[in-house]
């Protein structure tokens, strides 16, 4: 067995620490180490988008990240983007607007959302579907999830949520 | 559209039960089950589409430090001529294990050769690359009509064509040869006024969830055998590995976790045999995950097809005489989808003479697997573009020729079905007054198309069990694996007959021990059947409910008057909610079950219009406008049957436009990874309009039909009408991806 490396990340706004071995993806980790089993995995080679995580705030796909090389990274996983118990918009417009089937796309989709919606509040409907068309969704048809970020995009612009203090990140 | 007005809660989009779970990341999908002692299988798949195994070696995985078992299709009970029926008919068990798990030979690249249980998936990996398998390579057989050929190279030295119950003197490729007939078809030709026939292709295509296929599987050392799997029936991953093992079914509990997907793909067992037997062999739960290039090249596809239409009209628009006949390929083993296909080729239309040949191909594919209206859509492909060719070539408007030849009350199809109450004429009526098909399109190379989709819904069996809690709140178990959103449209209809609200429902899906035999979540059927399961549940409870408030009113049971879930006698009134407190103090708790055979077909019928642009100098589409119509006959939560219809058509355009299995000439698929198998973005489709029609199934308390699988069915010939309109070009074969568009535009019209 190769020897396993020893890494200091910090997690939904907690200080994490884990150990890997240096073939191990941050998906892999993160399911199978760390138990936070929210990020899917669904194709393992970097198209489908299930397994997208923000790695200092920018959407990465975990299952092409090597764990080792997560030293020191901030990373927002889906388990980390309801600040406590309350739902971030995009969550809520989610549920409200219908916009999972079977729902293992979903936590992928959420947060390309919110990494999209942290830079740019307010986008068209292409800049949206520019965004999304990183990850696969086979049972909506993209409608209702397009719409649920527009919803969520406005709502937002409405009345801005305040930021979390610590473990979760409902910007 | 109308509004059925008399419910309070069917009708109404509430937020799903399961979804914050789904929001948040906390829903547990088969591959997030952990379990103490876990460890992790991986699988040897073939690596030639057609050869005969001389020999397996596995003492060097084995030996490997970490690996716990190696099995092979010898660790699989010998099933040769057992039959059994698991809900779609009769099947050959061995065929069905040998495909968990080769035996003599490999069938298709991919075909599961033996599988490793050890530490971790990696160290499986390396495991598996130490296997040693002896192969004599026999030529793979590709094409659907070589295969037929009477001198074609076997697959199976055990199949003959079954022709109306009749066996074939000799072992074919053509496992079936179905044969339905109605009228005088010869004689309603020759007095059509025109006659066309055409012959399209569709490659094959996979249902594409986006969760891989995982099972994971315990053999305690009682014999009791644990699964828990994604898949959309346990009751049928139970009856199936029964079969396989030769247990009973009482020794395996099946625990459905949530599943990412399945369109059909996730109704046959493939890993869970294997699982199971890894884990009897070294006595640990053993996970098994497929990578994605083992979702294409190891489980179900649709089937490709050749089909040829043939289709007589009188001048007036009027169809007096048809003739279908189709050869889907089955892949590796029999059973694919033309039963289906037959039946459906000509079911959107009265057509009194018909004639349909339906033939079951095997070839050195993946076995086909159900995929959302399966058989269907390659049919309606066909008969749709002739359709619409007709309609041109008499110059009437194709909704116009629809209407004029649209099935109704009273019309028998070719199969013998006669139609109930259905409502295709008030979908094609629906999108005759839209605005969209009233809008007018433009630019050179736009055009618009339509076509219409049946599916037809199947009934089958459902348990469900609810009690009531003494906060008013009702807990529901039901059989059905929920894949989008059927936990909520279930939980509806008990909430409506209760006269309480859907939130006061806590629906929840029952492993195999825990609630009673349910069918597959497929056919479309569970909103329909389970639906009608939890009505049903609703009247035992309304009838225990009333007993208790007899109690409370000194008065006899059925003097109790019951009504928008308020017990009333005599000036005395108890909502639900209050009675369910007095529980603990009167009588008995309240239990109420239930259990449906849902019976017949509920017949859903669709109607799509596009509008899209063609590149010609590239052959790339784009599509400008969508608008998917269907008869649900109620919407239980109109959110998610609008979700249903999107899904469906955009699933439907990507088999259209883009998707299908490369092969090459050894039969090895090139292109097995979401990169390279093409399936639509957020990018590739504009919003997808929806018209929810309702006339309401007679034979569902609540008018349910179903809704998910009509919509993939009429994408394709949609788009194909629509690209003729554009293009002046007839596509007949599916995907009309740009190179193949490109070619036939520039074969018609050659630049100058």
């Amino acid at each position: 067995m190769p020897r396993k490396l020893h890494l200091s990340t910090t997690i939904n706004g907690l200080p994490t620490e884990f150990l890997c071995e240096a073939r191990q993806s941050l998906l892999e980790v993160l399911r199978d180490v760390l138990h936070l089993t929210g990020s899917k995995e669904g194709c393992n080679n970097g198209n489908c988008g299930a397994c997208t995580v923000l790695l200092g705030g920018e959407p990465v796909l975990s299952c092409l990240v090597l764990a080792a090389e997560a030293e020191a990274a901030e990373i927002t996983t889906i388990e980390g983007v309801a600040c406590e118990a309350r739902l971030h918009p995009i969550q809520q417009c989610f549920l409200q607007d219908a916009a999972l089937q079977c729902g293992v796309c979903t936590p992928g989709f959420i947060l390309s959302a919110k990494a999209l919606l942290d830079r740019n509040p307010n986008p068209t409907e292409h800049e949206i579907r520019f965004q999304l068309a990183n990850n696969l969704c086979r049972c909506t048809g993209y409608d209702k999830i397009v719409r649920a970020v527009q919803h969520a995009a406005k709502q937002a612009m409405a009345s801005p949520e305040p930021g979390c203090i610590a473990g979760g990140s409902a910007k | 559209m109308t509004k059925p007005s008399q419910y309070k809660v069917i009708g109404t989009r509430p937020i799903r039960h399961d979804g914050v779970d789904k929001v948040t990341g906390r829903a547990v999908y088969g591959a997030d089950v952990q379990l103490p002692g876990l460890v992790h299988g991986k699988m040897l798949r073939s690596s030639h589409a057609h050869a005969r195994i001389k020999s397996i070696d596995t003492t060097s995985a084995e030996k490997l430090p970490g690996v716990f078992a190696v099995v092979t299709g010898a660790d699989l009970p010998c099933l040769a001529g057992k039959m059994a029926n698991l809900g779609e008919g009769a099947i050959n068990l061995a065929h069905l294990s040998q495909n968990c798990l080769a035996d003599t030979k490999v069938l298709y690249k991919g075909h599961a050769v033996a599988a490793v249980a050890a530490i971790s998936p990696h160290v499986a990996e390396e495991a598996v690359k130490l296997i040693r398998v002896e192969y004599e390579p026999l030529p793979p057989v590709m094409e659907l009509l070589a295969a037929m050929q009477p001198d074609a190279q076997l697959l199976h030295d055990d199949v003959f064509t079954n022709r109306l119950g009749e066996k074939s003197a000799r072992p074919s490729n053509v496992s079936q040869h179905i044969h339905l007939e109605q009228g005088e078809v010869d004689q309603a030709f020759a007095k059509a006024d025109l006659v066309i026939e055409r012959e399209f292709r569709t490659a094959s295509v996979h249902q594409g969830y986006i969760e891989p296929h995982v099972s994971i599987a315990f053999w305690n050392a009682d014999g009791h055998v644990t699964i828990w799997t994604s898949t959309q029936g346990a009751f049928t991953v139970r009856q199936q590995t029964a079969e396989l093992f030769e247990i009973p079914v009482s020794r395996i509990t099946v625990i459905p976790t949530e599943i990412g997907g399945g369109f059909g793909g996730k109704i046959p067992v493939y890993l869970e045999p294997v699982a199971a037997a890894l884990s009897r062999k070294c006595g640990r739960p053993v996970k098994m995950t497929m990578q994605r290039d083992e979702d294409f090249q190891g489980t179900g596809p649709t089937p490709g097809s050749v089909v040829r239409v043939k289709l007589g009209a009188t001048q007036d628009g009027k169809l007096v005489a048809g003739q279908a006949w189709l050869a889907y390929d089955a892949g590796a083993f029999p059973g694919g989808m033309i039963g289906p296909g037959c039946m459906c080729v000509f079911s959107c239309y009265e057509i009194p003479n018909a004639r349909v040949d339906g033939f079951d191909v095997l070839c050195n594919k993946p076995k086909t697997a159900a995929y959302r209206a399966p058989g269907a859509t390659q049919a309606a492909f066909a008969c749709e573009s002739v359709i619409d060719e007709l309609a041109e070539k008499l110059g009437i408007d194709p909704i116009d020729f629809r209407l004029k030849n649209a099935a109704k009350e009273g019309t028998r199809r070719p199969d013998g079905e006669v139609y109930r109450r259905i409502g295709i004429i008030e979908t094609l009526q629906a999108v005759k007054q839209s605005e969209h098909y009233r809008s007018k399109t433009s630019g050179p190379n736009v055009g618009r198309g339509v076509a219409a989709g049946f599916w037809f819904n199947v009934g089958l069996k459902s348990s469900a069990a609810a009690n009531v809690n003494n906060d008013g709140t009702v807990t529901l178990i039901e059989g059905s694996t929920d894949i989008g959103g059927t936990r909520t449209s279930v939980a509806m209809q008990l909430a409506e007959t209760l006269g309480i609200a859907a939130e006061d429902v806590q629906p929840h899906v029952g492993d195999t021990d825990s609630v009673g035999y349910t069918d597959v979540t497929g056919g479309s059927r569970v909103t329909n059947a389970t639906g009608k399961a939890a009505y049903q549940v609703g009247l035992d409870i309304k009838q225990q409910m009333a007993a208790r408030a007899a109690i409370v009113f000194e008065c006899k049971p059925e003097q109790v008057a019951v009504e928008g879930g308020v017990y009333r006698h005599q000036g005395q009134a108890l909502t639900f909610k209050e009675l369910a407190g007095k529980l603990p103090h009167i009588g008995e708790p309240v239990v109420g079950r239930a259990t449906v055979d849902a019976g017949g077909a509920t017949n859903g019928f669709g109607v799509h219009v596009v509008d899209l642009d063609v590149d010609r100098e590239t052959g790339k589409v784009t599509i400008l406008r969508y608008t998917a119509a269907q008869d649900v006959g109620t919407a239980i939560h109109p959110s998610y049957v609008e979700g249903q219809m999107q899904g469906g058509a955009v699933q439907g355009i990507g088999w259209a436009l883009n998707e299908e299995y490369v092969f090459n000439e050894r039969g090895e698929m090139l292109n097995a990874s979401f990169l390279d198998y093409r399936m639509p973005t957020a990018l590739d489709v504009p919003m997808i309009e929806t018209m929810i029609v309702e006339v309401p199934n007679p034979e569902h308390p609540y008018g349910v039909r179903g809704v998910g699988e009509t919509p993939i069915v009429p994408p394709p010939a949609a788009l194909a009408n629509a690209i003729y309109r554009a293009t002046g070009v007839r596509m007949r074969e599916l995907p009309m991806s740009p190179p193949k568009l490109w070619k036939a535009i520039s074969r018609s019209a050659p630049p100058a």
